[in-house]
């Protein structure tokens, strides 16, 4: 059954406190950083974008598992930050690691789920026979303007998968999506930050689409929320997912494994991505996972997912730095520093 | 900056791709076409090096030329890949992480972008192993 072969995570090892950048607009740090839940976010390197993460992860996603890079024949990145306008990230992540030239590659964009997307790409190739191994990965250097409620959250990071049909680590039973055109986020060409639309954020837009995607997993399905270990869903905050966790039926003790926002921030793209390789760094074989992100605009792409025994003996996890792993690694800058990194400021010429 | 410059060197950027013989188990990087040892009877053949060595000694730029001036101060280090060879590089990390005998790995990073509208190029950069 087609599934996952093997998976890479990568974070960058600055991090910017949410009081820190509250102590910069004169905002109450401690009550914003309990208000989201997140606690600090990771910064990129000046050297470091989101083709350098995508490469990294897939790096290490071939870390754990080696797959023939001839045999890879699709790889697409999903993010709303890709470094050139013009220019696809895949190629570049096809060149780096070894699988050109014969395979497709596109960029893909869907606000945070474009890396989601990625992955149900991969399994209709797969599933058709097109490829043997797609790779499909989501990542981003998430923007937000200075002293906009989006720069307590935006961050860096992102993740990789690897998609095939035999040997897998974790079967995918089931993808499916809900999809409508709401006005929550956007960000026009040419304009360094997004702008939101206030109250369309909430209600209309990330519960809708997340429990529409999710009830009609679970109706396909004939499954309960008690029937899954885990479950994963776009994390903006804390406090969207454990709600919407709640509204489900998930407990609290389901979502934890996969809740890496309060100590990385909202990586757009690369958050599902993150949050269930997080999950795979702990699962055991038989482990039931329920996925769901969201991406503004609006979309959510719903999985079901059984890790198999493959995960002990057919990857080595250890080969690469777990999501645990990639959060202890940090170090801490100010808000100078972060502006500097994010690029919000720069020496004149 | 030459783009077609760039791109021909593309491969042993991205990854450090050199070359071995295959006679006495010498490897090169940058990639040599004869081995220096074996001369006629040496085999060359490609090698992928693995991106995994040590910290040989470093310097740490502080001033540095546009456009890389921007990042100083960083270390740039002689590193001896694991395969027994010697390359120069970036290291990056705190200044006084640096160590001579420091394990790293390459890590794939941004080089240099050509202002705002031109080619952003990439390559290898190493990180101490954690
Ligand atoms: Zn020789």
């Amino acid at each position: 059954m087609v599934g996952i072969i093997t998976y890479g995570a990568y974070i960058p090892r600055f991090r910017v406190k949410t009081e820190e950048i509250a102590r910069v607009w004169g905002a109450n740090g401690a009550e914003i950083a309990a208000g989201l839940g997140v606690m600090e976010k990771a910064v990129p390197d000046l050297d470091e974008d989101t083709l350098t993460m995508s490469v990294n992860a897939a790096r290490f996603a071939l870390d754990r598992r080696y797959v023939n890079p001839d045999e890879i024949g699709a790889i697409y990145v999903g993010s709303e930050s890709h470094p050139y306008a013009v220019k696809p990230t895949a190629a570049t992540v096809g060149e780096a690691i070894g699988a050109t030239p014969v395979m497709t590659a596109a960029d893909y964009e869907f606000a945070c789920k474009a890396g989601t997307a990625g992955i149900q790409t991969c399994m209709g190739l797969v599933k058709s026979g097109m490829v043997k191994y797609g790779i499909a990965i989501g990542a981003d250097v998430a923007q937000g303007a200075p002293g906009d409620a989006l720069e307590y959250t935006a961050a860096a990071g992102g993740a990789a998968f690897v998609i095939g049909n035999e040997d897998v680590i974790a079967e995918i039973n089931h993808t499916c999506s809900f999809t409508t055109d709401t006005p929550d986020f956007w960000r026009r060409e040419g304009q360094d930050y997004p702008r939101h639309g206030g109250r369309f954020s909430g209600e209309p837009a990330y519960f809708k689409h997340i429990q529409g995607a999710a009830r009609m997993m679970l109706e396909k399905m004939g499954t309960e929320p008690s029937d899954y270990d885990y479950a994963v869903f776009h994390q903006p905050n804390a406090k969207f997912p454990r709600n919407v966790a709640a509204m489900l039926g998930f407990t609290a003790e389901q979502i934890k494994p996969g809740l890496a926002v309060p100590r990385l921030g909202n990586t757009y793209s690369g958050a599902v991505p993150v949050g269930l390789s997080a999950t795979l760094d702990i699962a055991k074989p038989g482990d039931r996972i329920f996925v769901t992100s969201y991406g503004s605009g609006s979309g959510s792409d719903a999985f079901d997912i059984t890790v198999t025994d493959a995960i002990e003996t057919l990857i080595d996890r250890k080969a690469a730095p777990s999501v645990e792993d990639l959060l202890n690694n940090k170090k801490y800058i100010d808000y100078a520093v972060y502006a500097k990194h994010k690029g919000k400021i720069v020496r004149a010429a | 900056m030459s783009v077609p410059r760039f791109w021909r060197k593309q491969p042993q950027r991205y990854n450090i791709i050199g070359t071995k013989c295959e006679t006495c188990g010498s490897h090169f990087y940058p990639p040599r076409t004869i081995c220096p040892q074996c001369r006629r009877d040496g085999k060359i053949v490609d090698h992928k090096f693995r991106g995994t060595g040590k910290v040989v000694t470093f310097s740490i730029i502080r001033t540095a030329s546009e456009p890389y001036d921007y990042e100083a101060p960083f270390p740039i280090a002689i590193i001896e890949l694991d395969e027994g060879t010697r390359m120069t590089a970036p290291v990056v990390c705190d200044l006084d992480e640096m160590e001579i005998g420091m394990p790293v790995q390459a890590t794939f990073r941004k080089i240099v972008a050509d202002g705002d509208s031109g080619m952003i190029v990439y390559g290898t950069k190493f990180v101490p192993v954690k």
